[in-house]
């Protein structure tokens, strides 16, 4: 009997009439909790209503209190008929189940009906007592705390990060139940929208659980997601990263307290591995790597089995995992075979190394596809990443076995932060990512979503290989997302390979001399940069100089992350918003079929996003990508790719070279004019960008940069198979001269398209920035104005004579035009910045295509900005290296009993009794192989488990219990209706976040059936989204706060049917409900708490960053 | 490729001033793209027409939707759905009920009917404002006036409480207000040189002093809650009116005022003379109409009235404004002289009005 719940109803205002004769209302309200439900009075003739009930008490679990919504219902009484319901509030009461946060709920709540919208507002009170109960065998996970926010927010400091978390749990959509035929559409969105909050609810619960379990106290970069996968079932499901975090206001008195219990937290032995070369290449030939991706396919077995069947296990005990692979496991090879001509034709960048090299290979089938998948690799990594040089090399390599089986044995290697504290990334390897089409199935028993599970465990193992084949322990920016159309899902994960700082790894107990060794290693601001790998044994080839900062270490000459810039790199200049944008026809077809299509495009369409990108990052002159997303949304006919990120000039990597373009018939005179024309102008944009971005890095004469490399250049493309990797490449030197030139060769009017395209991108009016990461590199400068806005278009294509340039004409200027809508609607707020810029496209129906986009601009003071980068990157030096000393003590909760005593083995061990274990029946695997599936790119996880298990360890954890009884504080002013800022960013310019108040996530469903009434498509959703903006808004001033960060709108499903005059809407957003200062109000507070100091320097770091 | 969807929410509501402007004016959002284009903002952010269509319909998205709370300005402020900073609230509210000087003229004083709103029509084509523009004007005429209709308490206070106006803006819809109720002609043709701020002040002066509201904290008929304070006219004053005739029907009284008058000014006054003859005109003018204001159809046509037998034979005279205060000043004071007559507090009620609508209402 863990908890009361009290609920008091106070005044309604603004009601609708509803009762016409005597324009009043009698209204009452319903307060149901669990199967309770309460009613006040009717309050006659008013719409003003004054109820002032007395408290309702629920007596409930904890484990309901989590999982269920307090439901509100305002009805309108009806002596002779049935009453009629106004409207509802769902409020859910997490926030109130955890210290810290807020402790009431008290304010005026939008009264939102799916049908009519937001009728009237009802002033509610909502309070939770909790009673203790350490020693019971917990079902709830009550006090575990979740923020949206993706790196370590602003007020705590976190003593460890444990690791990846994740869960998902099913169920049948209330929408698509035989019930639903007889029921009215309110009674049907009412449904679903209470189902999903109930399994948000369990599903917080549950990961909430695997953070007690991991002695976690929190979960950081909480991404929470909805498949509706129609017919068969509704999927939630979530990742996170469990940490323990300390509220920094508190004295550090907690820290000791934290670690010592911490038995698990063993030392790496540093000692000499007696199997280094594990992951290092063996001599290892594409044939083979390709036999694995070959698997027969075998019928589509659709039943769904254990959850912990690890489907790619087969790749992982192989004895060569680095080899970039792609798994192209059509039903029939001839597939794959057509695609590569068609890869060939479309084929923008032309390595002339390309054909002749691969020519020495043996089988041509296999042997293309290799050579392309490795092509895939290294745009997705974007060269990959630098490691020791020379004398670092082998040691490094050594430790990063070390640590990387560490993360292997005892964590999930995955981050689902963006941002670190300085110092904690050591190298960054580069983008990671997988995707798998599957064919969903009728979820046939909602308690057992193992079949979801496996996918996912699937995609995680992949992702886990990559990052290992890159050298890399971990993955950072870890982010998963799908696509669905009728019954084709594509799931997709992708995140950044890095190497983490070791000393948070172990905790200072390594031997000696070895961290002396490291910490002379330890990276300077160019650290990151440096590649993670031997150099010698690069998993892709890549075109590697010495870093332009330190002159010591290798870096590649791109490097692509889904991180945020961490905030001690050097960047010269500004960055820029860059994207890449692709659609791809494919014929209309049924399941299998249909996902052969999907899988055999899918290489296709991110080989040309990730040479789109290339393209136009060196175009705009700089040589690095930060917060990367690729979406590829699946639709009836065709497939959307979106590419968004910031690229930014790392001062630590080489000048990106120009772009080359060859005609293809050098004979043809005017055809050669045109060429160079064109030439011309890509040199001519390419200055201009350099201005425009102030980009000018100080002019290094090549002798000093190239003299102390030894061994020639490597040309970047290098199309090299593994087992050649170790020697020195010296023989495809491909230089077009000093700089390294990008060819675009034109060999057809697509080529030419493509070339257009790459022109057509208009840079923002001048005083306007944007960036689709948290903080615009090189402005450091905010003002306090922010406006966060959503846009959403959608356009309709002519359904004639469609052909891919169409499309993607189409889409592009679709992508153009709303970007310069959005510079002319912020115009006012010149100079201005806009920041986390998130695009989101989605295929509703055959012709239609879905664009919607959340950002915030933010302003900035023009006059600071000019100040130089240099002071600049000095304060985040410094900065950096008192932050090191402070903040970053949080060890990694890494290391695992077993693991101390058996360092590497028992990776194996693990994985092979992973599979014998689960008991994957050899025809199982084969099922699994046979989805059609195409997973790209590398990652990775090791999965804890399906739900079943976790659920049922006994291991009750003090942690959570010990905190959340503390719930002394005062109350914060609450429930005066202010203004309540929201913002896509961790942070809000100018102010200090003081409290996080609980996480918010709402799911909504709008309806109607008055279309051209309510001003069509249009006046719906702008009506809808501004309702939906003002109910998050309401929960914030509800709980005490004045802002959400962190925000995202992570759905926005719209389907129309203007025949029938109707609509429907499903909105789901999340955020982090703050109350913040301003700064300026600040001061005074901060002389009173001297522990304040560490936290507003680093809030400090974050804004003016 | 069409565009099926376009549109942008903010967490603040952006307000384009302009264009809320074109939209208050009642363009449809083709008219107001071409009357952007025209303006030149193209050239000055380098926007297409495309983006100016596409952010012009989003504001009268906005509008049309945020039309519904400025109905009743109250529900603006509370309202949960659009985040508006103050000032800009105020902003919206304040336009929204402003209103057009020509339109104003041609709809005060009438009814605030439905037979009033077909007339719309001739007033849009008359005035050149648009048909739209009209009907908003007038419905904000016709519901502030039908919520301060049955309230009691000053009119402006009401006004302002209930549509968070500014106190100007206040006054103005107080004078509208007052003048509907009154039903006082303005329409007629010898009225036209009147602008609406003449008829303003006089309402304002008529309020201040001749309604029920105006007699001080107790009414005089406490029971007649019917009456509404500010909005009608004392009643018992207008009755009492009568007793003023005696002013002019008395020639004894009437010399001795006149040579009152006459003394005073003679010498200050450059249009003595026609003072002097046309003396006994003008009195019996002013007063007559204080006694026929019994009449409900007289007073509608207190201002045809004042005009006619006041504004308009001075004007002949050529008189000018200085004199005609001297003469007002004068006439109105010398009553007091006058042993004979018993009404001077009532006499000082109405003139002392009178004289402020006079010398507001004579000018060219």
């Amino acid at each position: 009997m863990p908890g009361k719940l009290k609920v008091k109803i106070v005044a309604g205002r603004h009601l609708p009439v509803m009762d016409r004769a005597s324009d009043l209302t009698d209204a009452f309200v319903e307060v149901k909790f669990g199967n309770t439900t309460f009613k006040t009075d009717v309050y006659l003739k008013s719409l003003n209503p004054q109820w002032n009930s007395e408290w309702f008490k629920f007596e409930v679990d904890d484990e309901d209190l989590q999982d269920e919504p307090l439901q509100i219902t305002v009805l309108d009484h009806d002596t002779y008929s049935a009453n009629d319901a106004i409207g509802k509030v769902y409020i859910d009461i997490d926030p109130l189940l955890y210290s810290e946060a807020a402790t009431v709920i008290s304010g005026w709540f939008p009264i939102y009906d799916t049908i009519h919208g937001i009728r009237g507002e009802i002033n509610v009170v909502v309070k939770v007592d909790l009673f203790n109960d350490l020693n019971r065998f917990r079902q709830s996970s009550c006090g575990v705390k979740f923020f949206c926010t993706t790196s370590i927010p602003k007020c705590y400091r976190a003593v460890i990060i444990h690791g990846f978390v994740e869960e998902l749990v099913v169920n049948e959509d209330p929408e698509y139940q035989w019930i639903d035929r007889i029921r009215t559409p309110r009674a049907s969105n009412e449904a679903r929208q209470r189902l999903i909050s109930l399994m948000s609810g369990e599903l917080q619960r549950k990961i909430g659980l695997k953070v007690l379990e991991m002695r976690g106290n929190a979960v950081v970069g909480y991404l929470q997601c909805f498949d509706l996968e129609g017919e068969s079932g509704l999927v939630v499901r979530a990742i996170g990263t469990a940490c323990t975090l300390d509220k920094l206001s508190s004295p550090a008195a907690f820290l000791p307290a934290c670690n010592s219990p911490s038995k698990e937290m063993k030392e790496i032995p540093f000692n000499e591995d007696p199997n280094p070369n594990t992951h290092s290449s063996g001599p290892s030939t594409p044939l083979k790597n390709q036999t694995y991706s070959f698997s027969p396919s075998k019928s589509y077995s659709r039943q769904s089995s254990s959850s912990d069947t690890d489907l790619s296990l087969t790749p992982k005990t192989a004895p060569y995992p680095q080899g970039p692979r792609i798994y192209l496991c059509p039903s029939s090879p001839s597939l794959s075979c057509g695609s590569l001509h068609l890869k060939k034709s479309c084929l923008l960048l032309s390595e002339s190394s390309l054909i002749p090299h691969h020519s020495s290979l043996v089988s041509p089938v296999l042997r293309k596809s290799v050579s392309f998948s490795e092509e895939l690799f290294l745009a997705a990594s974007g060269m990959g990443s630098g490691s020791a040089g020379k004398e670092g090399g082998p040691f490094k390599a050594l430790l990063r076995q070390q640590t990387q089986s560490a993360l292997e044995q005892r964590e999930f290697p995955f981050f689902t932060l963006t941002a670190f504290p300085p110092g904690f990334l050591v190298h960054v390897g580069g983008v990671v990512s997988a995707r798998s089409v599957k064919l969903l199935d009728r979820i046939h028993n909602p308690d057992e979503p193992e079949t979801r599970d496996a996918w996912w465990a699937e995609i995680r193992q992949e992702i886990k290989s990559h990052a290992k084949a890159l050298g890399c322990h971990a993955v950072v920016g870890y982010s998963e997302s799908t696509s669905i159309c009728e019954e084709v899902c594509i799931l997709s994960a992708s995140g950044t390979a890095a190497v983490l700082n070791p000393r948070f790894l172990q905790d200072g107990t390594v031997e000696g001399c070895l961290e002396q060794r490291l910490e002379e290693n330890l990276p300077t601001r160019c650290g990151f940069c440096h590649i993670p790998y031997d150099e010698l044994n690069m998993p892709f080839p890549a075109h590697l100089t010495y870093c332009y900062n330190c002159r010591k270490q290798k870096v590649p000459d791109v490097l692509f992350t889904t991180i945020d810039l961490p905030t001690d790199a050097t960047v010269i200049g500004k960055g820029c918003l860059i994207q890449a944008r692709l659609c791809r026809l494919k014929k209309k077809a049924q399941a299998e079929a249909n996902a052969t299509a999907i899988s055999n495009l899918l290489p296709f369409m991110e080989y040309e996003v990730h040479t789109q990108l290339m393209n136009k990052l060196k175009l705009k002159g700089m040589n690095a990508l930060f917060g990367l997303r690729i979406q590829i949304t699946v639709g009836e006919n065709m497939l959307m790719g979106l590419a968004s990120a910031t690229g930014v000039y790392l001062a630590a990597l080489p000048t990106p070279g120009g772009i080359q373009i060859a005609g293809k018939t050098p004979n043809d005179g005017s055809y050669e004019q045109h060429i160079s024309h064109m030439q011309k102008k890509i040199n001519d944009t390419i200055a201009k960008n350099k201005e425009l971005y102030e980009i000018s890095p100080p002019e290094i004469s090549e002798e000093i940069i190239g003299s102390p490399i030894p061994e020639p250049r490597q040309r970047s493309r290098l199309l090299r198979s593994q087992s050649e990797s170790s020697d020195e490449v010296t023989e495809l030197d491909l230089s077009h001269g000093k700089k390294d030139a990008f060819v675009l060769e034109i060999d057809d009017t697509d080529a030419m398209e493509d070339v257009h395209s790459l022109l057509t991108d208009v840079p923002p009016p001048s005083g306007f920035y944007s960036c689709n990461t948290e903080i615009m590199p090189g402005i450091n400068n905010w003002t306090s104005e922010i406006q966060m806005f959503t846009s959403v278009r959608v356009i309709r294509l002519s359904s004639l004579n469609l052909t891919n340039q169409a499309l993607n004409k189409n889409f592009n200027d679709l992508c153009e035009n709303l970007l310069k809508s959005l510079y002319f609607k912020l115009r006012s707020m010149i100079p201005c910045c806009l920041c986390h810029v998130n695009f989101t496209v989605s295929l509703p129906e055959d012709e239609l295509i879905q664009v919607t986009v959340t950002a915030v601009a933010i302003t900035f003071d023009k006059n600071q900005a000019l100040q130089t980068t240099k002071t600049h990157v000095e304060k985040s030096l410094q900065r950096a290296s008192t932050d090191n000393e402070e903040l970053l003590q949080f060890p990694l909760e890494l290391c695992s009993d077993s693991l101390s005593s058996h360092p590497l083995p028992p990776a194996k061990e693990h994985l092979e009794s992973a599979s014998s274990n689960s008991g994957i029946p050899a025809a199982q695997r084969d099922r699994c192989s046979s989805w059609i599936e195409l997973i790209k790119l590398k990652a990775q996880t090791i999965r804890r488990g399906s739900i079943k298990t976790t659920v049922t360890v006994e291991k009750a954890s003090p942690v959570g219990d010990g905190n959340f009884r503390n719930r002394s504080a005062p109350p914060c002013a609450n429930s005066t209706v202010g203004v309540v800022k929201m913002t896509p960013l961790s942070f809000i310019p100018g102010a200090k976040i003081t409290k996080y108040l609980g996480i918010i996530n709402m799911f909504f469903i709008r309806e109607t059936t008055s279309l051209r009434e309510e001003g069509g498509v249009s006046g719906f959703l702008h009506a809808f989204i501004a309702e939906v903006f003002a109910m998050v808004r309401a929960h914030v001033a509800a709980l005490g706060g004045n802002a959400v960060v962190s925000y995202i709108m992570k759905q926005c499903v719209f389907m129309e049917n203007p025949n029938k005059n109707q609509a429907q809407c499903l909105i789901n957003v999340s955020g982090d409900a703050v109350v913040f200062v301003r700064e300026s109000d600040l001061e005074v507070v901060s002389t009173q708490q001297p522990t304040a100091n560490c936290q507003s320097s680093c809030t400090e770091g974050e804004v003016t960053t | 490729m069409t565009s099926e969807l376009d549109i942008f929410v903010g967490n603040t509501t952006l307000i384009d001033e302009d264009v809320y402007r074109l939209w208050l004016d009642g363009y449809s959002v083709t008219d107001a793209v071409a009357l952007r284009v025209r303006s030149g903002i193209l050239e000055q952010t380098g926007a297409t027409a495309a983006v100016l269509q596409s952010d012009t319909m989003d504001h009268y998205r906005t509008f049309h939707m945020l039309e519904r709370l400025l109905h009743a300005p109250p529900k603006l402020l509370h309202q949960l759905i659009f985040q508006i900073p103050p000032s800009r609230q105020a902003l919206l509210i304040e336009r929204y009920y402003a209103f057009d000087e020509a339109f104003v003229r041609e709809v005060l004083g009438k009814k605030l009917s439905k037979g009033t709103k077909k007339d719309l029509d001739d007033i849009s084509t008359k005035t050149g404002i648009t048909l739209k523009s009209c009907r908003r004007q007038f419905d904000n005429f016709k519901r502030v006036f039908k919520v301060v209709e049955e309230m009691r308490g000053s009119l402006v206070d009401n006004i302002q409480q209930h549509f968070l106006l500014s106190d100007r803006l206040a006054r103005d819809y107080a004078a509208i207000v007052f003048f509907a109720n009154n039903r006082f002609e303005t329409g007629k043709k010898k009225l036209q040189y009147l602008s609406f701020g003449d008829f303003a002040f006089c309402a304002e002066l008529m309020i201040q002093n001749w309604t029920l509201g105006a007699v001080g904290e107790a009414p005089t008929v406490p029971d007649s809650q019917m009456d509404d304070m500010d909005m009608d006219l004392d009643k018992e004053f207008l009755q009492d009116l009568k007793e003023l005739k005696v002013l002019v029907a008395d020639k004894d009284l009437l010399d001795l005022h006149k040579s009152l008058v006459c003394t005073a000014l003679r010498g200050k006054l450059g249009v003595f003379s026609e003072m002097e003859a046309n003396f006994k005109n003008l009195s019996r003018g002013l007063v007559n109409v204080a006694a026929k204001l019994t009449h409900n159809k007289d007073v509608r046509d207190l201002f045809v009235d004042l005009v006619e037998k006041f504004v308009e034979p001075c004007r002949s005279d050529h008189w000018p404004l200085s004199d005609v205060r001297f003469f007002l000043n004068q006439y109105s004071a010398s009553v007091h002289s006058l042993d004979g007559f018993r009404h001077q507090t009532l006499w000082d009620r109405y003139m002392g009005t009178l004289r402020g609508c006079l010398l507001r209402l004579y000018h060219d």
